[in-house]
């Protein structure tokens, strides 16, 4: 509770509307106590006084009578008319939905059937409508918006006690003998007041503003009686000479309900846990750059080539070091693997290549990507759009969530094919039917025209790959793109990539955390761990002669067929987590060969001719990392 | 598709019944005599027992009910004893410049709203962004009629850019250019709260869908971010935001009301609100109905736009 509270007083505007309402309730309160003039006295002899004058600070009205006091009194019968309002739709909309809820079956089903009858009416018809049977008057208009704000409350409620309904709490309340009418009182009640009284908070200034509203129609107070919405109903024929008796009101009205929804979004936000991990932010187009340190020139290694990346994540205070300097190139016609845990930072590495970590919170820090010895960190957004997918292209992991939901699969092809140059549709379509031939998707004339949902997993990643092929780029990074497919499609896809890159020349970035799949597809491997390569050399060598720890740690992992004998073993303890990686080797914390001097400084990455290692003490036989 | 179509309109027919029975329901709860409140207080118990006789309400509930009912089915609304003249004719020619109103009003919200909502979300905390979500705090919390007051002081009596009220001018033609000068401020007035509502789903709806993998997938075939935006993105935020937009639509047809009193629309509110004050509930009764109705039937052209947007709602 302090915590929410502390939440809330953050939020400089929740508390600007907190310490506003405050006041005018607290006034609305003492306003019998104060020094005021009788606001139901008539003086026609000083009609209309200007605002600020002797004995009238805001004025007089058409018939004399004081404004401020006539103000503060509407305020106090608004306020609690608005209160009143609230208060009686939740209670009975809560009852409503709880029973509902908890009864379920066919009870629930004949109340929702009406209370979704009543919301098939526009509302404020249906509270003219009821104020039209009662007759006009403040409290017939407190039932009219009381009532009109039921099904809205009903349905809500509803929806959480069907949620804890079914909870293990409930049951054993219902095992321990309780009646029906014990567990809705003391179980489900208490875990429902909350969101009632959010509800509330969001509501109470809808309902100001509706009872306001008739009583300006002139179906609420009746004279002398007046509250905030008959006061301006009774100011506007008076409008043009006099604006002060309307623009007094009008102006409390908007206080009041600004208030309230200013301190109503405060504390819907305090309590969406989204908006503290700032999950709700948007990813920018590009990610954002914030290099420091030199810019290393390039060496001219490969067509791609990432000199020491640095990517970052920034959430609040903390630092997630996702990548941590990070070495690569790939030739073209070549297949890179990039291997790793979850978390080790390989799809990190990867989106950084193109701009495409989110952003916030991601953020590239150090080191370059090149291409064609171009650096592409430092590019401007125009340029790295004109690059993405022309020249690198990706395929990501869960094709069914990457491909737009709404558009046909041809239609995304050509879309992909027009980003870059200007094509007919006619020419498109060709073009698109001729990619979805080329992953050798089956009818492709027909398929062009499905959407992604009417696809199989498999059919879908081909058009995946399919997309990525549209502009003949020169390097594909492919982030787990087998990873959501059963063994049978994995196979399939992989030769897929193979034979494309084979036929086109292409340069194949791979991430994936399978050995076997590195085995059969990449002439060379890197091995990621807390966001740094640990290990790497061409995949034969490192299949054979592993020499981190860890690598050998994650070829053990891999269950072998028919393989025999072989211990399977997990890798005890988690990965590091980046915001606070360790002094030293990373690994060290989980790793059996661990000395003291692994975690006294920086392990660098070392070793003889292609096969490079991060490790003080690595394995030198295959024998020795077997065991 | 038409048979997705049919089938919403057959769904529709138990929502109407409901809504009359409803309507009916709350008129017969009104204390007191309809003949009296017609008659006036001075009418001898003979006139009034003839004018219960004549308006049926000697029957039993349920027959009054079937007998109303059955009178609306083949078009018989009644005649408002107020106006003198059958209810349905009223009501028609009510709606056709509430319809005026609440439309010009309901696109401005849909097209204004969605418009401020992406553009907050595609500057997420930049300047725009805050802009519009203070101006959209402003206008939700405003209440129309008075905002509807203000905008007559300035614009018409100050500025004298436009009429004050009225929905045609007293001499003169009765053209378009006429029509939009009348018709600009109580449209923009009405649809102020709504174009709010509307922006802060719109935005938050965005920032939603701007998170998703696709979008990533757009941005790395090199799709620009202005299409990225406004075709990828907004294309899957409208699955949320239409149904608010039938929300609003229900909103801007019953809001209405306070508008067409501040701007002397001739409106069917207004009527509604003349009518209540004068207890005459068979055109109250009408009105209400024909409004309702015409809201159901919008909601289902809604449900229908929906699935012609999103392809996985099963037709």
């Amino acid at each position: 509770m302090s915590a929410f509270l502390k939440l809330l007083a953050r939020n400089r505007l929740a508390l600007a509307g907190g310490v506003v309402l405050s006041v005018v309730v607290l006034l609305a309160i003492i306003t019998p106590l104060l020094p005021l003039a009788d606001p139901n006295v008539t003086n026609t002899a000083a009609r209309f006084t200007k605002p600020f004058s002797e004995g009238a600070l805001l004025g007089t009205d058409h018939l004399g009578r004081d404004l401020l006091s006539r103000l503060m009194w509407g305020t106090r019968l608004s306020l609690a008319v608005g209160f009143a309002a609230a208060v009686v739709a939740a209670t009975l909309g809560a009852a409503i939905g709880i029973i509902a809820g908890y009864y379920g079956g066919r009870t629930d089903n004949l109340i929702m059937r009406g209370v979704d009858l009543l919301m098939a009416f526009p509302y404020i018809l249906l509270a003219l409508a009821i104020v039209a049977a009662l007759g006009p008057g403040l409290f017939n208009a407190l039932i009219a918006v009381a009532a009109v704000n039921v099904p809205f409350f009903a349905r809500n409620i509803r929806g959480i006690t069907v949620g804890i309904a079914h909870k293990e709490f409930v049951d054993a309340a219902k095992l321990a003998g309780l009646t029906h009418r014990q567990i809705i009182l003391k179980e489900i009640l208490p875990n429902v007041v909350p969101v009632i009284v959010i509800a509330m908070s969001t509501t109470i200034g809808w309902m100001i503003l509706e009872t306001a509203g008739l009583s300006f129609l002139g179906l609420g107070s009746q004279p002398p009686q007046a509250d905030l919405g008959s006061m301006l109903g009774e100011a506007r024929s008076a409008m043009i000479a006099n604006p002060h008796t309307s623009v007094v009101p009008g102006v409390m009205i908007l206080i009041i309900v600004m208030s309230i929804n200013l301190l109503g979004d405060g504390v819907r936000d305090a309590l969406d846990p989204r908006l503290k991990s700032g999950a709700l932010s948007r990813p920018m187009a590009a990610t954002r750059v914030e290099r420091s340190g030199d810019i290393p020139e390039t060496e001219g290694k490969g067509l791609l080539e990432l000199q020491n990346l640095q990517t970052q994540f920034h959430v609040g205070n903390r630092i997630y070091k996702a990548v941590g300097g990070v070495s690569l190139n790939v030739e073209k016609g070549e297949c890179l693997g990039i291997i790793g845990e979850s978390g080790s930072g390989k799809s990190v590495t990867a989106l950084s290549v193109m701009g495409l970590v989110a952003s916030p919170p991601g953020v590239i820090t150090g080191g370059a990507v090149r291409y064609e010895g171009e650096d592409l960190v430092g590019a401007p957004y125009g340029r790295l759009r004109d690059m993405r997918g022309r020249n690198v292209a990706y395929i990501f992991q869960d094709p069914l969530a990457t491909l737009h939901p709404l558009y046909r699969v041809g239609d995304q092809l050509i879309e992909a094919i027009r980003a870059h140059r200007p094509i007919s549709e006619a020419e498109g379509r060709t073009k698109a039917i001729e990619l979805l031939k080329s992953v050798r998707i089956p009818n492709p004339e027909k398929r062009v025209s499905d959407y992604p949902h009417e696809m199989s997993g498999g059919m879908r990643q081909r058009v995946g790959i399919a997309m990525a092929l549209a502009n003949d780029p020169d390097v594909i990074i492919a982030d787990e793109p087998t990873t959501a497919l059963d063994v049978t499609v994995q196979a399939q896809i992989l030769s897929l990539l193979d034979e494309l890159r084979r036929s086109r020349g292409l340069a194949i970035v791979f991430i994936t955390h399978d050995f076997g799949v590195v085995a059969q597809l990449c002439d060379r491997v890197a091995v990621m761990y807390g966001g740094r390569i640990v290990e790497e050399g061409p995949t034969t060598d490192i299949l054979d002669r592993p020499a981190h720890p860890y690598t050998a740690r994650l070829m053990a992992c891999v269950p072998e067929l028919g393989g025999g004998k072989r211990r399977l073993e997990a890798i005890p303890g988690l990965p590091p987590a980046v915001d606070r990686l360790p002094q030293g080797c990373a690994f060290a914390a989980r790793c059996d060969r661990v000395q003291e001097s692994c975690q006294a400084a920086d392990v660098p990455l070392g070793g003889e001719g292609l096969h490079a290692v991060r490790c003080l003490f690595p394995f030198t036989s295959p024998q020795e990392a077997a065991e | 598709m038409t048979g997705y179509i049919l089938k919403r309109l057959l769904s529709a027919i138990p929502v109407l019944f409901g809504i009359t029975v409803i309507v009916f329901l709350i008129m017969a709860l009104i204390p007191g005599d309809p003949a009296t409140a017609i008659l006036g207080s001075y009418a001898t118990p003979e006139n009034v027992e003839k004018l219960n006789r004549d308006l049926g309400l000697d029957k039993p509930l349920v027959t009054q009910y079937v007998i109303w009912l059955g009178n609306m089915l083949t078009g018989d609304f009644g005649t408002s004893f107020a106006l003198n003249r059958p209810v349905l004719d009223e009501v028609l020619e009510r709606f056709n410049a509430t319809l005026v109103l609440a439309g010009t009003a309901f696109v401005l919200c849909s097209v204004l709203g969605i418009a401020a909502g992406v553009i907050s979300a595609s500057r997420q905390y930049g300047f725009a962004d805050k802009a519009i979500t203070f101006s959209v705090l402003i206008g939700i919390s405003i209440p129309s009629f008075f905002l509807g007051m203000m905008m007559i002081l300035v614009f018409s009596v100050n500025l004298r850019w436009f009429p004050v009220s009225g929905m045609w001018p007293i001499y003169g033609d009765r053209d378009l250019p006429a029509l939009i000068s009348h018709l600009t401020m109580p449209a923009l007035a009405l649809a102020v709260v709504a174009t709010g509502v509307v922006a802060r789903l719109s935005r938050s709806a965005m920032l939603e869908v701007l998170r998703q993998d696709f979008i990533r997938t757009a941005r790395a075939k090199g799709v620009h971010e202005r299409r990225v935006i406004w075709r990828h993105a907004l294309k899957v935020a409208m699955v949320s935001i239409i149904p608010v937009l039938g929300i609003q639509a229900g909103f801007v047809l019953s809001g209405a009301v306070y508008i067409e009193m501040v701007f002397q629309w001739p409106g069917v509110g207004r009527m509604l609100v003349d009518a209540i004050l004068k207890r005459d509930i068979l055109l109250v009764q009408g009105g209400v109905v024909f409004v309702a109705a015409c809201y159901v039937f919008f909601n289902i052209v809604v449900d229908v736009l929906q699935s012609l947007l999103d392809p996985r709602i099963k037709t």
